[in-house]
C-alpha cells in the first residue's frame, strides 16, 4: 500500500543516492543470500565498495564487460539468485541491450538492471555518458518494469519491493545528490503514480530529476495565479494510465517534464494514453534531438529545458493558449 | 569404457540423428547441419555424463546444459525425448503453431532446456553465471556444460566470458566448441578465422583439449579429464563435420538451415539405419 507525504519544502538530500543504495543493498543482501550485486568496474563510482567488503561472496565485479555481466546475471538468476547488475545507464541499455532483451526478458528471468547517471546528472562525463534514451529503450521491452526512484526515501522503500518482484526491472538511479521530496516513512507502490500537489489549471507529469523542478515551478505558478497539479510518475512501466486520465479530466492540459528525450519516454507514454483514452492538449519538455554534453547538472537542465524556470514559462504560455 | 558402453552411446547418437531428421522433416526445413554435428556429444552428455532427472527437469542438483548455439534445438529436443523428458510425438510439432519446440532453445517452452538461447554468444555468459551460482552455493560437483559454435566464437561476448570464467576459476564449467569449420557465409577460415583456437583458449587460462567430436569414447574421456581440473574452466574443442551422418549434407555450408522433403527424410533415415547396423555389428 502506498502512503506518502510530500515535504513542505524541497531540500537537498543529505545522503547521496549511491550511498543510500549501497546501505540498503547491504541490509537486504545480509538477510537474503540470494541477492548478488554485479558491476562492470564502476563499484568505485557507484559507492558500492562497502557492499563488496561486507559481502564479498555476494559480489561479482566483472570488470569492463557489460554484455558478459548481464549474461552472467541471467545465469545467476536461472540458478536461483536475485542479481542486481549495475553500470552507467548508457552502457547497460545501449551496449548490453540484446543481453537484457534475450537472456533476461525473453528468458523470463529475475534480473535487476541498475543504470546510473541518467540524463543531465551525468554532468561532467558529457555526451557519451548521458542517458537520454534509456527509458525509451527499456520501455520497449515486453514484461520489463521501469522505475526511477525520486529520492532517498523512495529508494529505501522501493528497493525491497524491486527485489521481491519476480521479473526484469530497470532501476534508473541518480548517483549523487538529488532533491528530497518525501517525508521519511512514506511508502510507495510500483506502478502507481503519486499526486504531489493538486491544482485545476494544468497538470505537470514528471519523474526523477524533473520532479523537484516541477514542484518549484508549481510554487512560482501559484504565486502568479496558476494552480498546477504535479504528478511523480516514478514507474514508467507498467504505466499508471488512470493517473494521467484523471489529471486530464481535472485540468484539461498536460505538460510532461523528463530528464530524457521527449520521444519514447514519459512524454510518449502520456501522449499514447491521452490519444487513446482522453484526448487533451499536451506539451512535452525534455531533450529534443540533441546529444548530451559536459556541464554541471543545473546548466544542462536549463540547456535541455527541464529546469523550473523553463517549466514556468512554458506553462504560462500553455495556459493562455 | 567398455565396448558395450561405446556401442550403446554410438547407437544413441545414431538415434538422435534419426529423430533430428524426422523432427526437421515434420516441418520441412530446419537447422540440420549444426544439429547433426553435435549428436555424438549430446549422446555422451545425456546418456553418460550428465546427472538429470527426466521426471523432474528443474531438479536443483542436476547438471546443467546451455546450448549457446541455440539453433541446434532439434538435436537437443531429440536427445531429451529419447531420454524421456517428453513424448517423442512432440518432436514432430517443431515450429508448428503453438509448439513447445521452437527453432531456438527456450527454457520456458521445453522441459529439460536449461536456458533460452538464440542470440549467439550469450549462452556462454549464462553458463558462467550458472556455474558461478552453484559455486557460491558450495555445489562444486554440479557441472554446467555449454556448447558454442565456431561461427559463434567470432562474437566478442565469447571472449569476455573466456576471460571471466578463467578469472573466477570456474572448475565446474565445461564448454564444447562444435568446430565444424563452416558458417552461413562459408568456411569459417574464409569468413573470419578463429586462428589457433587451442592456443587462444590456453592463453585465456582454460584447460583445453582438442578431440574428434564424433568419437564418443574420446568425448567421454575428455569430460573426465576436464572434471579432474578444479581450478580452471575447461574447453573441449570438437573437430566435427557439419551435417555428419548424411552424405548429401556432410561438409556443406548450405546445410546450416536446409529443406528436408519426405523423400530426403526416407533417404537419410535409410542411410542412418545402415550405419546403425554397422554399429551393432561392431564396426
Amino acid at each position: 500500500m502506498m502512503s506518502y507525504k510530500v515535504k513542505k519544502e524541497i531540500v537537498a538530500e543529505e545522503v547521496a543516492m549511491r550511498d543510500a543504495f549501497c546501505r540498503k543493498m547491504i541490509e537486504m543482501a545480509s538477510q537474503d543470500k540470494r541477492i548478488v550485486l554485479l558491476d562492470a568496474d564502476l563499484m568505485g563510482a557507484m559507492g558500492t565498495k562497502p557492499f563488496a567488503k561486507a559481502l564479498p561472496e555476494q559480489t561479482v565485479d566483472c570488470g569492463i564487460q557489460e554484455a558478459n555481466m548481464v549474461g552472467v546475471a541471467a545465469g545467476l538468476a536461472v540458478q536461483g539468485k536475485i542479481p542486481f547488475a549495475h553500470t552507467f545507464g548508457v552502457f547497460c541499455t545501449r551496449r548490453a541491450l540484446d543481453q537484457i532483451f534475450v537472456s533476461c526478458a525473453y528468458a523470463g528471468l529475475n534480473v535487476k538492471i541498475v543504470g546510473s547517471d541518467p540524463g543531465v546528472t551525468a554532468a561532467l562525463n558529457g555526451g557519451t555518458h548521458m542517458a537520454f534514451e534509456d527509458l525509451g529503450i527499456m520501455r520497449a521491452i515486453p514484461t520489463a518494469t521501469v522505475i526511477e526512484p525520486t529520492d532517498v526515501t523512495m529508494l529505501n522503500d522501493i528497493l525491497p519491493k524491486i527485489a521481491s518482484h519476480d521479473g526484469l526491472v530497470y532501476l534508473r538511479l541518480v548517483r549523487k545528490g538529488c532533491d528530497s521530496i518525501y517525508e521519511e516513512g512514506s511508502s510507495f507502490e510500483i506502478g502507481k503514480a503519486n499526486v504531489l500537489r493538486e491544482g485545476g489549471d494544468v497538470a505537470i507529469v514528471s519523474m526523477g530529476y524533473a520532479v523537484g523542478q516541477s514542484l518549484r515551478a508549481a510554487d512560482v505558478l501559484a504565486s502568479r495565479g496558476i494552480e498546477a497539479t504535479v504528478i511523480d510518475m516514478f514507474t514508467l512501466k507498467p504505466f499508471d494510465k488512470q493517473a494521467v486520465i484523471d489529471a486530464a479530466k481535472r485540468t484539461g492540459k498536460i505538460i510532461t517534464v523528463e530528464n530524457h528525450y521527449i520521444n519514447n519516454g514519459l512524454g510518449s507514454a502520456v501522449a499514447e494514453t491521452l490519444c487513446e483514452n482522453y484526448p487533451a492538449p499536451l506539451v512535452r519538455l525534455g531533450s529534443q534531438e540533441k546529444f548530451g554534453e559536459g556541464g554541471k547538472a543545473a546548466y544542462l537542465a536549463e540547456k535541455f529545458g527541464i529546469d523550473a524556470q523553463t517549466i514556468v514559462k512554458t506553462v504560462e504560455k500553455f495556459v493562455k493558449d | 569404457m567398455t565396448k558395450e558402453q561405446v556401442t550403446d552411446l554410438k547407437l544413441k547418437a545414431n538415434e538422435i540423428r534419426k529423430e533430428t531428421v524426422k523432427c526437421i522433416a515434420s516441418i520441412g526445413v530446419g537447422h540440420i547441419g549444426g544439429s547433426l554435428s553435435i549428436a555424438d556429444l549430446l549422446a555422451v552428455l545425456y546418456f553418460d555424463e550428465m546427472k538429470t532427472d527426466p521426471s523432474n527437469p528443474l531438479w536443483k542438483d542436476r547438471d546443467w546444459l546451455v546450448v549457446s548455439k541455440g539453433h541446434s534445438g532439434p538435436a537437443v529436443y531429440s536427445a531429451l525425448a529419447i531420454k524421456g523428458f517428453f513424448d517423442r510425438e512432440l518432436l514432430y510439432t517443431l515450429n508448428k503453431s503453438n509448439t513447445s519446440l521452437p527453432s531456438h532453445c527456450d527454457r520456458r517452452k521445453t522441459p529439460g532446456i536449461d536456458m533460452t538461447t538464440g542470440s549467439l554468444g550469450q549462452g556462454a555468459s549464462n553458463a558462467a553465471g550458472i556455474a558461478l551460482g552453484n559455486k557460491m552455493d558450495g555445489k562444486d560437483e554440479v557441472y554446467t556444460y555449454f556448447i558454442t559454435g565456431d561461427g559463434e566464437t567470432q562474437e566478442g561476448e565469447i571472449w569476455e566470458q573466456a576471460l571471466f570464467a578463467a578469472h573466477k576459476k570456474l572448475g565446474n564449467l565445461i564448454g564444447f566448441l562444435d568446430y565444424n569449420k563452416l558458417q552461413i557465409d562459408g568456411e569459417t577460415d574464409t569468413v573470419n578465422s578463429l586462428g589457433d583456437i587451442v592456443a587462444k583458449y590456453i592463453a585465456f587460462g582454460w584447460h583445453t583439449q582438442r578431440i574428434d567430436g564424433h568419437d564418443v569414447a574420446a568425448i567421454h574421456y575428455a569430460i573426465e579429464s576436464a572434471k579432474a581440473v578444479k581450478d580452471k574452466p575447461s574447453m573441449i574443442i570438437l573437430d566435427t563435420v557439419k551435417g555428419k551422418g548424411i552424405a548429401e549434407l556432410e561438409g556443406k555450408a548450405s546445410c546450416h538451415n536446409a529443406n528436408v522433403s519426405e523423400d530426403q527424410k526416407n533417404q537419410y533415415l535409410a542411410e542412418l539405419e545402415a550405419e546403425a547396423v554397422l554399429i551393432r555389428e561392431g564396426n
